[in-house]
């Protein structure tokens, strides 16, 4: 049996609300909100970016997983916002967190990095020990507040998340996964060695209002599970429109899906970790529940993965 | 009724609204539908017309107007 020992989180203390945007993207706080579910979002200072926000959500992590930094045996970090070509962060928090000469590799999926990790860590925690996945981003850094990007620069948090997985009881049992990449549509969301990021919103729409149940109700059908029987959809924090077409489209009552967005934004593939932790941080379980999560992002990558409470 | 027709009639039925876009106006640009609209629209068009719209067609400037959606739909029964 390979579980998620516990989750974590690090954000910023930064608020960004929509009036402050607003009056630099000659937009309306209400358009935002309309457009996005977002109400606000957390920008991280100049000192402070993916190394120590992942650091920090991995020590939260930790602690809750009463697991000390010696006995992980392997670490994944994901990030598409990291400062540098190579290398990624991950050696840097293995180093700050004190990981000695553990293993540690990058994921430079945006969005979908998280889960992506999960998966590999899901698969490898049985072999290599406990593996810390840590998901951070500092999306503030990739747009451009002007009008013109407008669409995109309302979106973004920055932020951080982290579980740890291993063989064994823990909060969540991992029951199976669902993931894809189709690099026929890699142009339509992208962040270029230079300048912002480049959305092309409808592709990203269409294509994650498909992929994304698809995924779900594969994992979901493979764990003999209802959607109106799961007690929580995780999902990637990118929109809380798509997040209600998603609950449409799986079948699931749209308050199933945990939802952050209007507070932290879309800090892409630390979404779904920070989600995570705060929902786990105010959920009594009783054993039992399913817990699905979801995501989809750039490459395109997207996928699901079931859980059950212990 | 043509297949004009029926396009319209799913645009209308997905927007809520009465208004009818010229053929080769943008459906986006002209307010008729927002982003999340557009997949309610495939999803439409794939029972209307019988046909299975993959993935790798989800390209947005295929649905840009109803001409191009007319278009779309007769290459695919083709």
């Amino acid at each position: 049996m390979t579980s998620i020992a516990a989750f974590g989180s690090w954000l910023p203390a930064r608020v960004v609300t929509n009036a402050e945007l607003a009056a630099q993207l000659d937009c309306t706080p209400e358009w935002i909100l309309d457009v996005s579910g977002i109400e606000e979002r957390r920008y991280a200072a100049a000192d402070e970016d993916v190394v120590t926000m992942g650091v920090a959500a991995a020590r939260d992590c930790l602690e809750r997983a009463r697991c000390a930094a010696s006995d992980v045996r392997l670490l994944i970090v994901s990030s598409g916002s990291a400062a540098q070509r190579f290398p990624g962060p991950a050696s840097a928090v293995a180093a700050r967190l004190g990981l000695g000469e553990t293993p540690a590799i990058d994921v430079p999926v945006a969005s979908a990095g998280s889960l992506f990790g999960m998966v590999l860590a899901a698969q490898l925690a049985p072999a290599a020990g406990p593996v810390l996945v840590v998901a951070a981003e500092k999306m503030s850094g990739s747009i451009v507040l002007e009008p013109a990007h407008k669409a995109t620069s309302i979106l973004f948090g920055d932020g951080a998340g982290a579980c740890l997985i291993r063989e064994g009881p823990g909060v969540l049992r991992i029951v199976n996964w669902q993931i894809g990449s189709d690099g026929a549509f890699a142009a339509d969301l992208r962040l270029p060695l230079t300048g912002p990021i480049e959305m092309n919103g409808r592709s990203v729409i269409m294509q994650a209002s498909r992929k994304m149940p698809r995924a779900i109700t594969e994992v979901l059908t493979r764990g003999g599970i209802a959607p109106a029987g799961v007690a929580v959809f995780l999902m990637h924090q990118a929109n809380q429109n798509l997040m209600n077409r998603v609950a449409k489209s799986v079948g699931a009552p749209p308050d199933r899906f945990y939802s952050n967005i209007c507070r932290y934004g879309n800090t892409s593939s630390a979404s779904m970790l920070i989600a995570a932790a705060e929902w786990a941080g105010s959920t009594e379980l009783n054993g039992g529940e399913s817990v699905c999560f979801a995501a989809f992002g750039a490459g395109f990558h997207w996928g699901a993965l079931l859980a059950a409470a212990e | 009724m043509s297949n004009q027709d029926r396009i319209v009639r799913i645009l209308k039925a997905v927007s809520q609204s009465d208004d009818v876009p010229a053929a080769e106006e943008s459906l986006f640009e002209g307010g008729y539908l927002d982003s999340f609209a557009l997949p309610d629209v495939v999803s439409a068009l794939e029972a209307e017309f019988g046909v299975k719209i993959p993935d790798s067609d989800l390209n947005p400037r295929k649905f840009e107007t109803i001409a191009k959606i007319e278009q779309y739909l007769a290459a695919r029964k083709a």
